[in-house]
């Protein structure tokens, strides 16, 4: 006996405003988890706040910066960028744990919009970005940093390294969701971000690496990403370095959402 | 609470109707390989709408993946499973409203408070706005977690977080609903609370799906029960057929000394279906007629002048039936030791004669 259909779905556009609810409940539910844990959110900012008394007070007079700038002033654009990109980790850990907990399996069981579960965890992570980059600027100016360009080309700067945050938080989507736990995706994690973080201009001017080392530093993720902020924030050509910032962005984006969102179909 | 009250935003109109022959859950043929190992190899099965239906096996039989496929977790390799006539596999979206699960192991949130974790679901399930917080709220209170609510889940004991778990499972009033081994793990008295729970849930038209590996949880919740093992239903009825159809009574004789005992084995094996098993100074027979049996057997022994240390009549349990069936005890047969010294003592004694199939 073939069983006619008299089920109906619902319209597209209740279907997208679903979706859009749920992913703000999701949203919502892994932020609550940030404060709950304020350790997991401390963990992101202690490293970086590090990371700048270190450079700034031990590193900071042996490098030296391009002529006209201090070295506290190229160093934060830096500092920026490797806070979002180290705190893509936590995307992947995140969604590892949940997985392990089995609450990806709940959702999956429920009649909500899949979706969600991936665009709540990547939009809550931008939102704890936001907070970190913003505390980041505040050490920043305690040290010295001043943006020589006026409040909308810093903004400009920091919605640039935060989409590029937002892109790398999916790839550790995709991480996250292969892992079979926590500790697994922050193994996977380092070695891929350490040489993407460290061979960058993040902390020290590109030209003074070795010749076979620049070809990869100028032209990787991080650095043009880096050149991008520094140049909208502390002035200097900024069309070219944006340019091909948002082409990461975007290129990393085309990849690995469709990458993480088949990964997500078949997980568990 | 009623459940059977469904909720008009979440559960859309589905094909199905009561009085369709079809089965509310119905699993034909269904098999599932992991690499080498065969979880569910030709699974079948029909549960009657708004009755209990418990799937009893030991550990690895298959259950779990039985349920995740029901509930679109996973896609079988082939056969057919449905939900209230909607194919899990073609709609999985229509039958996830339709449905209620909670895993083997409990799948709350930590961070969050026990109301926390229920108003979560109920937005994810698109409940009404207004009805998300007193929905929440019910739950709770039929769940004695009132007091508990607005501490972080990470604070509840097992038991406490086995019922937010399958309040969880309620929050969108779904029609069927799968509870995969609900008290495994749990205290004895935490177990029966959760029976209580589970009982005060059904007979108000939900179906509901139960794994087990306990025979008398499956005894005292299921309607119907299927005895699953190696992926495949071996045995499917009442708790009562099931009873009636495979294991007789035993007739338990013991003696003052391993000779009699064996003689006496000797003796009264006509009596028994099968051949009497003996164990030192102890003898069991399986038995059709216990009563009948018993006196032939004092009669007997009486005229031979062997004498009786003591003599007892075992009704036939589910762990029986299960040893009848495979030949093995299940692993958690007395309740309280699963994979227990005991289980493994008790498979020794198998008598190859008992083993069917
Ligand atoms: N994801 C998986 N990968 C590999 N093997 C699995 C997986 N899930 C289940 N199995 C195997 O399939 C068999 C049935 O497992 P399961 O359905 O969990 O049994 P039960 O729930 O009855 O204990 C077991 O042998 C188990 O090891
Ligand atoms: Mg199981």
């Amino acid at each position: 006996m073939t069983v006619t259909s008299t089920a109906v779905r619902p319209p597209t556009v209740v279907r997208v405003r679903r979706a859009v609810a749920d992913a703000r409940a999701l949203t919502w539910r892994n932020l609550l988890t940030y404060v709950r844990l304020p350790q997991l959110v401390v963990f992101s900012t202690i490293q970086p706040i590090m990371f700048v008394l270190i450079f700034r007070y031990v590193f900071g007079g042996a490098i030296q910066p391009p002529p006209g700038q201090s070295y506290v002033n190229f160093l934060m654009p830096g500092i920026f960028v490797q806070s979002v990109a180290f705190g893509a980790v936590g995307t992947g850990i995140g969604l590892a744990e949940d997985m392990g907990k089995g609450l990806i399996e709940r959702f999956r069981s429920l009649p909500m919009a899949q979706s969600s579960v991936l665009a709540g965890r990547t939009t809550a992570d931008l939102a704890r970005n936001v907070f970190v980059v913003f505390l980041m600027a505040v050490v920043g100016f305690l040290v010295g940093f001043r943006a020589g360009t006026g409040p909308l080309p810093f903004l400009a700067g920091v919605a640039l390294l935060l989409l590029f945050g937002y892109a790398l938080s999916w790839v550790f989507v995709l991480v996250g969701l292969g892992a079979a736990n926590a500790e697994t995706a922050q193994a996977v994690a380092f070695p891929t971000l350490f040489p993407l973080v460290f061979a960058s201009s993040a902390f020290v001017p590109v030209e003074s690496m070795p010749g076979w080392l620049q070809a990869f530093a100028a032209n990787q993720p991080v650095s043009v990403t880096v050149d991008a902020v520094r140049a909208l924030m502390l002035g200097g050509p900024t069309i070219s370095p944006v340019l091909q910032s948002s082409a990461w962005t975007l290129g990393i984006l085309a990849v690995f959402v469709p990458l993480a969102a088949r990964r997500y179909r078949r997980a568990i | 609470m009623v459940l059977a009250t469904h909720d008009p935003v979440t559960v859309p109109p589905t094909p199905y109707a009561a009085g369709m022959n079809e089965g509310a859950i119905v699993l034909q043929g269904v098999t599932k390989r992991f690499g080498d190992v065969r979880a569910l190899d030709g699974l079948d099965l029909s549960v009657p709408p708004g009755t209990v239906y418990g799937l009893l096996g030991p550990n690895g039989a298959g259950k779990t993946t039985a349920v995740r496929v029901l509930t679109t977790l996973i896609r079988p390799d082939q056969g057919h499973a449905r939900v209230l006539g909607l194919d899990v596999m073609e709609r999985p979206e229509e039958v996830r409203s339709v449905i209620g699960l909670a895993g083997q192991y409990a799948a709350v949130d930590e961070n969050l408070t026990g109301r926390e974790n229920l108003r979560l679901i109920g937005i994810l399930t698109h409940l009404p706005r207004p009805a998300v917080n007193p929905r929440a709220a019910e739950l709770l209170e039929r769940f004695e977690l009132t007091e508990a609510a607005d501490r972080p889940v990470r604070t509840y004991s097992g038991g406490m977080r086995r019922r937010l778990d399958l309040a969880a499972a309620l929050v969108h009033r779904p029609p069927v609903l799968f509870l995969d081994e609900p008290t495994t793990g749990l205290d004895p008295h935490s177990r029966r609370e959760l029976w209580r729970v589970i009982e005060e849930l059904v007979g108000s038209g939900t179906t509901l799906l139960l794994t087990t590996q306990y025979l008398e949880e499956a005894d005292r919740l299921a309607d119907r029960i299927a005895v699953v093992d190696g992926g495949r239903v071996i045995a499917e009825g009442t708790a009562a057929e099931l009873k009636a159809r495979m294991a007789s009574t035993t007739l338990e004789l013991s003696f003052h000394d391993a000779r009699t005992a064996a003689d006496a084995s000797e003796l009264l094996r006509p009596l028994a279906g099968s051949p009497p098993l003996v164990e030192g100074t102890r003898v069991e027979l399986s038995v059709d007629d216990g009563q009948r049996a018993l006196i032939d057997a004092l009669r007997d022994l009486d005229r031979a002048g062997l004498v009786l240390a003591s003599v007892a009549l075992r009704e036939p349990s589910l762990d029986d039936v299960f040893l009848a069936l495979t030949g093995r005890r299940t692993s958690g047969g007395g309740g309280d030791d699963p994979d227990g010294d005991r289980a493994q003592a008790d498979r020794g004694r198998v008598p190859v004669g008992r083993k069917i199939g």
